[in-house]
């Protein structure tokens, strides 16, 4: 009797709770991001090491111009797990080299090779540039915030090293982001410099159009606030914009914002595969450990009545 | 009767094979585990980036020397006259405090010839080029010589200023209380003018 | 300790030893040969399990140290370079992170159990308030340690909860300014964060210490919240039979852990951690770890100003209350039973409790906004009319079931169709 009593109040505390919730929840501000099936989801799910090589070429030739990544170094192209890694040295490279070592890896020596970054200062005390080093770390588009701002018209390009964790939905945000771009509804202004995405996190209500306002200030009956909002990005990627050597892979939008987005996914958790293949034998090891100590804890208390 | 004595004196046995299957199965775990804590403590990959070094020596020329640092330590690269060659191959062994070559680029054994000490880790000696980590043998301080107008000691090599230990120009020790001579690292041109440390 | 110490020493060396550090004694009497309940069911492992992940945070967190730099232009790159390049770095992190998570999910199963057992009653007072004297420095520890990386959620955690000292009349200002060393968060604050959160864990297991020491004055309490009568008949030995079942449990638990660091191990954060700080942007929305959520749900559920006490204070009060309530729960209960197995009514207003609780922790992450205040309003006066106003008038009013004469009864009458654990909510012990 006592029970039912208070499942009844436990009920209605519950449905307090909940219902608001519910209605809260149908204002949310921006599309949920489109669900990719990634290479690297799962708990076996490693990177598509093609897919990350041509994601470098799309971050190199489009991305970069703005956004650094400053986490990354050259090397960790060619570490383990890397895209540019080697388990042997490609023909003509003395014996000597080993080219499993990021540092000697020939493929990210020619990349860092392509980069100037500032060295010294040497013996007169002047700063120099010179060709990068696998050890030295991808350069920032800009010297400084102030410039990154004044460039891009006020707004701040992020950093890309941590991006694929750095925001809700993760790589499916990124990749929505970046084939998401539509059209803003007529209901609303843009301006010059803005770009309409219903995937990016804002507020469309500030630039709703003053026609579709009524007097309190709220839009007229029929006029929704649209999803999203505006951002400085302008779409970054057009289709044919970056070359493949690879023939069978399309030279579209969609094919390279999955690209970078595995290569970024990549660049923010690099140990990725290692810590799942230890994770898988970590596990494996505690369920049988499970099953074994089950069995000395049942066979001690065998002899108890408890 | 006899069945049931069977059975109890077969269970104890049984359990313990349990028990020492769910010990040692602990044990290895707890050893597993141990294994990245200790490796954590080992250089890391930034630090191994910095393991070897390239060096262009395009910009040195004859009779100079420069000082790089690699593994956190100076390694001193001399370009040789054709004098300082002649002398430093002129030596006979039996002039000098330390008979081994303390070159990793020729083996544990070889004697301090001069070719020995230039040889690099393919095996080829470049005589114009010395190349050796300069720390004493001594004490660890850094000798003089390298710099133009250093002194370089009564071997026209390098001098110690700590406790006056003189290296000739083979970076052999000659005089003073270092025991050893300057320790050769592994190096290899990988072109004419670039060198690899490490 | 409460009973006669069974230690033989057998070699000579340990004769030895004995007559000069009783040690091994102390480690077999407690550990060893300590009468322990035999009818200790699963919620009694958390002991063992919080010790574990005592001891893994406090090893992952040495060795990170090893890697991190406390300063505001480093920290965010130090904790990237632990992840990126030190060897197993991203391993020892991921433990460190999800260890602190699963250490609180851990001490509040524990916390419930003692509720639920009624734990804490006499002669177990100083036991339960030593470990909330535990759970306050654990909560001290993992927010400074939260502020250690340096992401945006560091930096505004650290913003918000050293604000909420300014809301203390007069002394505020100047208190929070002795805190955070400066005007605003800053490179002194996460300076001494980091000394302090080094420091803590220490502490805490200084009170572990005398928890335990005070577990074993007067020995374990038991699902039935009788008192063993008979050492012989109600007990059985810590070793071997409570360190398999514990150590079963720990297993299990580990293999729940493991699952988070491989497989989600940034399942429980926020990403707006992986931005480094920014004193000039707020993030959208700043919550707490999950852990914290039920008290910043009660922090920001006092809204309005109680006579000259104004909104904010009010929080604060309610929020530290909320905590420090705890330390008067041996004398709010004023039942003579301890187990709420023989309480039916008082059981059914527990589960309210718990359910209270996770309603805050939800409504914690929650905007501060229209119903979902309400909802907090509501579930905050739960919390403290239970342990202010139920408690009190259940010990009062109720009428308790019949309890066991012993534990040995209640374990040999448990198969019998009679035993009164029809309908009894309790989790049953797998054995």
């Amino acid at each position: 009797m006592q029970i039912k009593k208070h499942l009844r109040s436990i009920v209605v505390i519950a449905a307090l709770a909940v219902v608001p919730g519910a209605a809260l929840a149908a204002g949310g501000k921006a599309e949920h991001p489109k669900h990719v099936h990634w290479h690297f989801a799962g708990p076996f799910g490693q990177f598509d090491k093609e897919a990350v090589q041509r994601g470098f070429q799309v971050y190199k030739t489009v991305c970069a111009s703005c956004h650094g990544l400053e986490l990354v170094s050259y090397r960790n192209l060619g570490q383990k797990g890397g895209p540019f890694h080697l388990d042997e040295c490609p023909a003509g490279i003395p014996d000597t080299v080993d080219c499993s070592n990021p540092n000697d890896n020939p493929v990210v020596k020619a990349i860092a090779a392509e980069y100037q970054v500032e060295d010294g200062p040497d013996d007169s005390g002047d700063m120099f540039r010179r060709p990068a080093l696998p050890s030295d770390r991808l350069p920032n588009p800009y010297p400084n915030e102030q410039i990154a701002r004044l460039a891009n018209n006020g707004a701040l390009p992020p950093d890309l090293s941590l991006i694929t964790k750095a925001r809700h939905g993760g790589a499916n945000y990124i990749y929505s982001l970046l084939v998401g771009y539509e059209d803003a509804p007529d209901t609303v202004n843009v301006a010059v410099g803005q770009y309409y995405n219903p995937y990016f996190p804002g507020d469309m209500a500030p630039n709703i159009k003053e026609e579709f306002l009524g007097e309190d200030g709220y839009p007229v009956e029929g006029v929704k606030v649209p999803l999203g909002g505006v951002l400085a990005m302008a779409p970054p990627l057009s289709d044919g914009m970056v070359d493949y050597e690879y023939d069978d892979v399309p030279e579209t939008v969609d094919q390279y914002a999955k690209d970078v987005t595995e290569f970024l996914a990549w660049a923010a958790e690099p140990k990725m595969e290692a810590r799942k293949a230890l994770g898988v034998m970590s596990m494996a090891y505690l369920l049988i450990l499970c099953g074994l100590i089950y069995w000395s804890y049942r066979a001690v208390w065998s002899d108890q009545k408890h | 009767m006899s069945a049931s004595n069977d059975a109890s004196s077969e269970e104890p046995t049984r359990r313990d094979f349990i028990h020492i299957m769910t010990v040692s199965a602990v044990g290895a775990g707890a050893v597993a585990t141990v294994w990245p804590m200790v490796s954590q403590m080992n250089p890391d990959a930034s630090v191994r980036a910095l393991s070897t070094k390239e060096v262009d020596l395009s910009s040195v020329s004859v009779g100079q020397a420069i000082k790089v640092m690699w593994q956190g330590k100076p390694v001193f690269i001399r370009r040789r006259t054709p004098e300082e060659i002649s002398d430093a191959e002129a030596t006979a062994i039996a002039e000098l405090k330390d008979t081994n070559a303390r070159s990793g680029n020729v083996g544990a054994a070889a004697e301090a010839t001069d070719a020995a000490r230039v040889t690099d880790s393919l095996g080829v000696a470049r005589p114009e080029w010395l190349i050796l980590v300069g720390v004493c043998t001594h004490l660890g301080c850094i000798p003089l010589g390298t710099s133009a107008g250093e002194n370089r000691g009564e071997y026209n090599g390098w001098f110690c200023p700590c406790h006056g230990s003189h290296y000739d120009v083979s970076g052999r020790i000659r005089k003073g209380p270092a025991p050893d001579n300057l320790p050769i690292p592994p190096f290899q041109f990988i072109s004419d003018t670039v060198v690899k440390i490490g | 300790m409460s009973h006669q110490s069974t230690y033989n020493p057998g070699t000579g060396i340990e004769k030895w030893l004995d007559k000069r550090l009783p040690i091994i004694r102390l480690g077999h009497d407690s550990f060893i040969d300590f009468p322990t309940p035999k009818n200790l069911n699963y919620w009694w492992t958390f002991g063992g399990i919080l010790t574990v992940c005592l001891v893994i945070q406090i090893i992952t967190g040495v060795i990170l140290a090893m890697h991190y730099t406390p300063h505001e232009d480093y920290a965010f790159a130090s904790v990237e370079h632990i992840m990126r390049d030190v060897n197993y770095g991203w391993l020892m992190r991921y433990v460190h992170l999800n260890g602190a998570a699963l250490f609180f999910f851990a001490v509040y199963l524990h916390m419930f159990r003692g509720i639920y057992y009624g734990s804490y009653k006499e002669p177990r007072e100083v036991l339960w308030m030593l470990g909330v004297v535990i759970f306050i420095l654990m909560m001290a520890t993992a927010f400074m340690g939260y502020v250690l990386p340096w992401g945006q959620m560091s930096y505004w955690a650290a913003t918000v909860i050293t604000n909420l000292f300014s809301a203390i009349p007069w002394v505020g200002e100047p208190i929070k300014t002795l805190l955070i060393g400066g005007f605003s968060v800053d490179n002194p604050t996460l300076n001494r964060f980091f000394s302090l959160h080094y420091l803590l864990p220490f502490a805490i297991f200084g009170v572990v210490v005398l928890h335990v020491w005070a577990l074993h004055v007067p020995g374990n309490n038991n699902p039935t919240g009788v008192e063993v009568k008979d050492v012989k008949k109600d007990t059985v030995p810590f070793h071997p039979y409570y360190t398999t079942k514990d150590g079963f449990a720990i297993v299990v638990f580990l293999t729940l852990f493991a699952a988070f660091v491989f497989f989600n191990p940034n399942g429980m954060g926020h990403p707006d951690n992986y931005i480094p700080a920014n004193p000039l942007v707020t993030p959208p929305s700043i919550v707490p770890e999950w852990y914290f959520l039920p008290f910043y749900a009660i922090l920001r559920a006092i809204t309005f100003d109680v006579l000259f006490i104004p909104a904010k204070l009010g929080g604060v009060i309610a929020m530290f209350a909320s905590i420090l309530v705890l330390f008067l729960l041996p004398w709010l209960d004023t039942s003579k039973v301890r187990s709420m197995r023989y309480r039916p009514v008082a059981r059914g207003w527990f589960f309210l409790f718990v359910i209270a609780c996770i309603a805050l922790g939800w409504l914690g992450g929650k905007p501060a906004e229209g119903a979902y205040v309400l909802a907090a309003q509501i579930a905050t006066a739960y919390y403290f009319g239970y342990f202010l106003i139920i408690m009190p008038l259940l010990g009062v009013l109720e009428k308790p079931k019949p309890l066991p004469k012993s534990i040995a009864e209640s374990v040999l009458k448990k198969d019998a169709p009679a035993a009164a654990s029809a309908g009894d909510a309790q989790p049953v012990p797998a054995e």
